[in-house]
């Protein structure tokens, strides 16, 4: 069974070499020349502790970090809807399973061969496909120190991503028979799983740090902040986020000595032109006057308030990285396990 | 008795497929299974393949469930249409499916030599053979194992009429030097009367007609009849 199931999947192993020759033609081209800006970077501001020289540095390679990191976000989405959904569905549209169960074999052992299969080669390749990013965004992400922004595209993630979206694949094709919309049936499975762990599993994995910090007159700001899906929040006090290098941070609150939150009511009572006077208009710089009615409203807040910080410190990555893998292998599991009792009376 | 089926019925939601089918095939009998479109006959060749689980009633094949005799090797079954994989070559269904998947029973030998006789090109995929050689493969791979019980599902209809002589034939043949037991559907009744020892008759799920193969001369008449009176 085993070489007849490596014989099916190597048009599929072909495919997933030829992808990751080319990314690794690309790491290997571009790499060196990474190291050398980061490091070049860095010797220009040693000792500081600030260095701007190492921020534009990240920031100027944005665009190409973000495609790496797409590269590596849709390599599960693609392993599940190409590797995954037709394994089983296209035997069954093309009546083949009829052929093979008519041998010695049973379709038990005949899909875990075939997901064995599947499943080392999704392992392989996502591990590669994940330690070429990894290594090659290093410089990158020691200059960003925002790990926990990449989370889901570096490390051993992905590799949890691109099992479940398999296993997503094959059970989806097992009960709509059909490889088509068990392809969309993945695609869909796979989204609303990571959207699900990323904003409600992940934050209970270890609960956060919490800490105080005084509100600083030349940093805060005033806004709203939120997210488009999710809705903007309403306008108030912003500052700016808190100095804690590669930090996941969770939640910033404006509270006084007794936890109170701050009101819009304290607030426009403090500063009565606060929000009156925009941007509003055309960018440029604000106006020293407006800066300044900023600099004394938040200087009168501070005297009663604080911010609270509650963030996920760096050291925690590699226990949420375990974690995450650990759910989505578990939830991998899970559907492997209904795979096999639907497949025992079809 | 190679295959014994007791009340043996199957639903499909609410319309019943098939229903008390009661049926004995001795060794080296060649049954015949004709009716109309849609009559059960594929539902019940799978039913005994173990393909479908029966809504009621038991199948028992060379003494065990459909499953243990399928695990066997000593079915040889081939679906409707005949499946083949588009992507592999004669020689890899050959090697791959026939030696590798029924190590116990595989008859290489034999295999070869049919697929050599039928000139099936080896190198081939399966995807670019005509309908009629599809069927060679197929029924090489379910012959090469040299199987106590043959299902066949309308395993003729996309030969023409030399090779479906041919075919026939062979399977004649094995089923009087090897013992082998044959249940084929077919829509031709021509070919009842050229193989088969025995016919059933199905239609709208039941079993009209089971009995050993009348003269040939007679045999269209008694089919149509019980089909008609079924009607």
């Amino acid at each position: 069974m085993i070489r007849l199931a490596l014989r099916q999947f190597r048009a599929s192993a072909w495919t997933a070499a030829a992808g990751l020759g080319a990314v690794a033609a690309v790491v290997l081209a571009t790499r060196p020349h990474l190291a050398d800006a980061a490091s070049a970077a860095r010797r220009a501001c040693a000792p500081a502790a600030q260095c701007p020289a190492l921020s534009a540095f990240a920031l100027d390679n944005t665009p190409a970090r973000t495609v790496a990191g797409l590269v590596v976000i849709v390599a599960p989405a693609l392993i599940g809807a190409f590797w995954g959904a037709p394994l089983v569905a296209r035997e069954l549209e093309a009546g083949t399973h009829r052929l093979v169960w008519a041998q010695s074999v049973r379709p038990a052992r005949w899909l875990a061969t075939k997901l064995a299969v599947a499943g080392t080669a999704t392992v392989l390749a996502t591990a590669l496909l994940s330690a070429l990013v990894t290594w090659w965004a290093g410089p990158l992400d020691d200059a960003a120190a925002a790990v926990y922004g990449t989370f889901d595209q570096r490390d051993l993630v992905p590799i949890g991503y691109a099992l479940f979206a398999l296993a997503c694949g094959v059970t989806a094709g097992l009960v709509t028979r059909r490889t088509l919309p068990a392809m969309a049936v993945t695609l869909a499975g796979l989204v609303a799983a990571r959207i699900v762990v990323t904003e409600w599993l992940r934050p209970l994995v270890a609960a956060p740090r919490v800490v105080s910090v005084p509100l600083d007159p030349d940093t805060t700001g005033y806004g709203a902040g939120g997210n488009i899906l999710l809705g903007i929040g309403p306008s108030t006090l912003q500052p700016a986020p808190p100095d804690l290098p590669n930090a996941w941070i969770q939640s910033v609150h404006i509270v006084d000595s007794a936890g109170t939150p701050l009101t819009d009511q304290v607030l426009t009572a403090a500063c009565p032109t606060i929000g009156g006077e925009g941007p509003g208009g055309p960018a440029g710089p604000v106006p020293e006057a407006v800066r300044q009615r900023m600099h004394d409203c938040v200087v009168r807040i501070g005297e009663r308030y604080h911010q609270v910080v509650t963030y996920q410190p760096d050291g925690r990555y590699w226990t949420f990285q375990w974690w995450e893998l650990a759910l989505f292998t578990a939830a991998t599991a899970v559907l492997i396990g209904y795979a096999c009792r639907r497949l025992r009376r079809p | 008795m190679i295959l014994e089926t007791e009340a043996l019925a199957k639903r499909y939601r609410r319309r019943w497929a098939l229903r008390d089918c009661t049926l004995a095939v001795p060794e080296g009998a060649i049954v015949g299974l004709v009716g109309p479109n849609g009559a059960g006959k594929t539902t019940l060749l799978q039913l005994i393949v173990g393909l479908l689980s029966p809504t009621a009633g038991a199948v028992r094949v060379l003494g065990g469930t459909p499953d243990t005799a399928m695990r066997s090797g000593r079915v040889g079954f081939v679906a409707q249409d005949a499946p083949t994989y588009a992507g592999l070559t004669v020689a890899e269904h050959l090697s791959l499916l026939g030696a590798g998947l029924n190590a116990r029973r595989w008859d290489a030998a034999a295999a070869r030599e049919r697929a050599d006789r039928l000139s099936l090109p080896l190198r081939q995929r399966a995807g670019r053979l005509s309908g009629g050689q599809r069927a060679q493969l197929a029924l090489t791979l379910a012959l090469s194992k040299r199987p106590d019980l043959l299902v066949l599902d309308e395993p003729v209809a996309s030969l023409d009429p030399l090779a479906r002589r041919a075919f026939l034939d062979e399977t004649v043949a094995a089923a009087t030097t090897t013992g082998t037991a044959v249940v084929l559907s077919t829509h031709l009744v021509a070919d009842l009367a050229h193989a088969c020892t025995h016919v059933v008759v199905v239609a709208g799920g039941r079993v009209r007609l089971a009995a050993p193969s009348p003269d040939p001369a007679e045999l269209e008449r008694v089919v149509l009849d019980e089909l008609g009176r079924s009607a």
